[in-house]
């Protein structure tokens, strides 16, 4: 059976994984780490490929002051890391149909008062494992520039670790995903070239030719379809 | 000590071109080392409906294996359900969300249960984009032959009619959802190539297509009404009258307890099998991929279809080994990447089809001229410094953020260093034989996305699964929750495992005293055991 192994002749190093020391070898993710130790992880877990936001984690490094955050399975272990999973953050989230508000920029303060009242600590940015500059996309929802918080926050993985750490209790990868889908939905123009092709498979442009396919014997189609 | 790398001793790179493969050549490359045509690790089915079957080892594994409720559970069915539903829709990937929406809207009493949480799923980590013929030169028509043909005309044509057909119409309701996919300056999607096509079809939103919709459709579909059980796999499916499907049994991850669904529709939308680790290959899909809904349906009698073929990615990571699996996309070959054995020689044209580079990397390692890796796999380089060369210095950077930042968290610079890949199990071509509506062999059981087999045939194109997922994701949505109304009812006594307990007999007929795995397994043990250790 297929197993993630730790190079041969990894340095063995001590964790601490919430809160108990233990000795794994150096090249291990964080989930990693916690497999190799024997913990079952179910909370916590979803693509293994850095995209889902499910595991996301703290952790502290000797020494030093900082609380870290991190995304556990697409981060390596430390010597003398301590770390734990936040599986699961609370969030307040607001209930709308993006296609039918009113006013999707005053919609904005009425399902997120919160989101005018920024303290610019700037506490979201320096979490987020994404590397995404959050505050100034928040300070974008506010304004209005729905297009900006688009292109600043494409790559978010809705982990939440942001709203862990905001002092003025928003949930800003919320209030993000708000403004993208207004943008999206309501800023932006329906694409022509596909209102244009809906069109033409609702007038039945295509289904004399499809239908026409699907009467051909297998030895036809493939003659048809074989020539690029 | 710092243990030794295979970046210590890299090989010259020689950039001869590599020779062509002429179609004889080509035939026997497949057959000698593409997975699915080799004969070793296969099995033949001995029972169920697809008894005859030659399928991989761990395929006839979970197929040919005993329930997870154990012996003497007969007896355990309760006087009555935990919930009585017009549709259970079991998994909450792409297919099963917009399954979801959809027949709520309809009207129907929806309860969606998912094994980990809404939207951890293969779909989340579509990078690549969906296919969608919108072209001027283009057409559904046009997108039906590459199909096809890309599905080495084994696809079911009338499945293929229905999903280029509502493809167009499935993209504008994603995009009136506020689903941002790339736009050119006109404000027309824009249209890419992909693998095996003739036209320029792909839309995406960046490489975070799949995370883009998912953000967007779990919003809504917790906004919906459904009612929505995470941490609640499906362990098993329940027969009704006449060998119908009837509900299923549910189980919390969290304190092990069995919820008892009664169901007049039940759609399977369970995705894929690569955390089955087929021929011990490494995957690129999420961790909840273990073929569940294959294991729960062959139970009940459902047939299945092309069995024997998965997609394997050729370009893997293999090293770092904290990496194994994750996918390194098509684009960068596209882009003029080069690849080089432990010789530094090229081996195969790198814009070769998938099958043909997987197979063709497959034969270097076995050969002897593979790259090993420290911990005893083999690999070949995937050299992305050619592009830089070719298309000016930064091009990497720009063109591929995420695969740079990615590898760059793994101490692997790949602005100047190769990338080790080997191929990994990326997409299960066939699954649970389905029609146009769906329908399964068993009344009162659905089927939509990866866990369904027959509209790719023994191929599939990058790009028409996500389309496969949101156009049948729809339709059978609906016409399970409208064929869950004209159901004739029945009562909570006429429901029973009479299934289950029919299949072990058999099972103990074809194996006797055999020990047997049980399924579905659910989720993947990487956990180390006395017996199994990892380092
Ligand atoms: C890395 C990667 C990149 C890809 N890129 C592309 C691309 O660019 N274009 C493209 O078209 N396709 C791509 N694919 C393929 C495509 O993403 C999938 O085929 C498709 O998303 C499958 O959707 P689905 O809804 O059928 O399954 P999934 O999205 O996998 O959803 C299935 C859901 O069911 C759940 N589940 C499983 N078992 C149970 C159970 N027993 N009980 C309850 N729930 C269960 C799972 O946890 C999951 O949430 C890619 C796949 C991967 C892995
Ligand atoms: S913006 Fe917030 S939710 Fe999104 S990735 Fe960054 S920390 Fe996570
Ligand atoms: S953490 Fe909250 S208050 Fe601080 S900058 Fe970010 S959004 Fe503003
Ligand atoms: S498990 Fe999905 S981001 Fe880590």
């Amino acid at each position: 059976m297929f197993q993630y192994e730790a190079p041969e002749g990894a340095r063995l190093i001590q964790v601490w994984i919430n809160g108990k020391e233990w000795t794994v070898p150096e090249g291990l993710t964080l989930i990693q780490a916690m497999w190799y130790t024997g913990h079952e992880v179910i909370h916590g877990i979803g693509c293994l490929g850095g995209v889902c936001g499910a595991c996301a984690a703290v952790y502290r490094m000797p020494g030093n002051f900082r609380l870290f955050n991190a995304l556990a399975c697409q981060t390596l272990v430390k010597e003398g890391m301590a770390f734990s999973l936040i599986a699961s953050y609370p969030t307040q989230r607001a209930h709308y149909d993006i296609e039918t508000l009113p006013d999707p920029k005053e919609g904005l303060f009425e399902l997120y008062p919160e989101s005018a009242t920024c303290r610019n600590c700037n506490a979201c940015t320096e979490v987020c494992p994404q590397g995404i500059d959050v505050r100034t996309s928040v300070w974008q929802a506010a304004f209005g520039d729905f297009k900006g918080v688009a292109e600043s926050t494409m790559s978010c993985v809705m982990c939440g670790l942001c709203v862990s750490r905001c002092i003025a209790e928003m949930a800003p990868h919320e209030i993000a995903l708000y403004a993208r889908r207004a943008y999206g939905s309501r800023e932006l123009p329906f694409p022509e070239n596909l209102r244009h092709r809906i069109d033409a498979v609702h007038s039945g442009s295509f289904d004399r030719d499809l239908e026409r396919l699907s009467h051909l014997s297998l030895e036809e189609l493939k003659q048809e379809c074989g020539v690029k | 000590m710092t243990p030794s790398t295979p970046y210590d001793h890299l090989p010259e790179f020689d950039p001869t071109e590599p020779v062509k493969i002429d179609p004889l050549d080509r035939k026997n490359l497949l057959d000698r080392y593409y997975p699915d045509y080799r004969t070793d690790h296969k099995s033949t089915l001995m029972v169920g409906p697809n008894a005859g079957d030659i399928v991989p080892d761990e395929i006839a594994e979970i197929l040919q294996s005993r329930s997870l409720l154990g012996k003497g559970r007969s007896n355990e069915i309760p006087a009555q359900p935990d919930i009585e539903v017009d549709l259970l829709i079991i998994g909450g990937g792409g297919a099963g969300m917009t399954a979801a929406i959809f027949a709520q809207e309809s009207g129907a009493r929806v309860l969606l249960a998912t094994k980990l949480r809404v939207g951890d799923s293969n779909t989340v980590m579509a990078e690549g984009g969906i296919q969608v013929a919108l072209g001027e030169d283009d057409s559904p028509v046009q997108h039906f032959k590459d199909a096809y043909r890309g599905g080495h005309f084994t696809g079911d044509p009338e499945l293929l009619s229905v999903l280029v057909k509502e493809g167009p119409d499935i993209i504008g309701w994603l995009i009136r959802k506020g689903v941002l996919f790339d736009r050119d300056p006109t404000g027309n999607l824009s249209l890419r190539k992909g693998g095996g096509t003739t036209r320029h079809r792909l839309i995406s939103a960046k490489d975070y297509t799949g995370l883009e919709i998912i953000r967007v459709l779990k919003e809504d579909l917790l906004n919906s009404g459904v009612t929505i059980w995470e941490f609640s796999p499906a362990v098993e499916l329940l027969q009704g009258p006449e060998g119908s499907c009837a509900g299923a049994i549910l189980r919390d991850v969290d304190n092990g307890s069995l919820k008892w669904v009664k169901a007049k529709s039940v759609l399977l939308a369970t995705g894929g099998t690569g955390r089955l680790h087929i021929g011990s290959f490494a995957t690129s899909n999420h961790f909840g991929a273990t073929g569940d809904g294959l294991v729960m349906s062959y139970r009940l009698g459902a047939r299945l279809v092309n069995m024997e073929s998965f997609q394997y990615h050729p370009t893997g990571v293999i090293y770092p080994s904290e990496m194994a699996g994750m996918l390194i996309t098509e684009a960068v070959r596209g882009a003029g990447a080069r690849m080089f054995n432990a010789h530094g020689k090229r081996f195969v044209p790198e814009l070769e089809t998938r099958d043909v580079v997987a197979a063709a990397i497959i034969r270097e390692c076995e050969e002897g001229r593979g790259v090993r890796t420290p911990s005893g796999h083999s690999g070949v380089y995937l050299d992305l410094t050619s592009i830089d060369r070719d298309m000016g210095e930064g091009t990497v950077a720009r063109r591929f953020p995420n695969i740079v930042k990615l590898m760059g968290k793994h101490q692997v610079d790949c602005t100047v260093q190769p990338i080790l890949v080997y191929p990994t199990l990326h997409y299960q071509n066939g699954g649970v034989s389905v029609d146009v509506s769906g329908h399964t062999s068993i009344p009162g059981l659905y089927v939509a996305g990866e866990v369904s087999g027959g509209v790719h045939g023994k191929n599939r194109l990058m790009g028409n699964s996500l389309l496969e997922v949101f156009v049948y994701g729809r339709r059978v949505g609906l016409i399970a929750s409208q064929e869950s109304s004209a159901r004739k009812p029945f009562s909570w006594h006429e429901v029973s495992l009479g299934h289950v307990s029919r299949f072990e007999a058999d099972l103990e007929k074809e194996f006797p005293g055999t020990p047997l795995s049980e399924a579905p397994v659910l989720f993947p043990d990487y956990r180390k055991h006395p017996d199994n250790t990892m380092a």
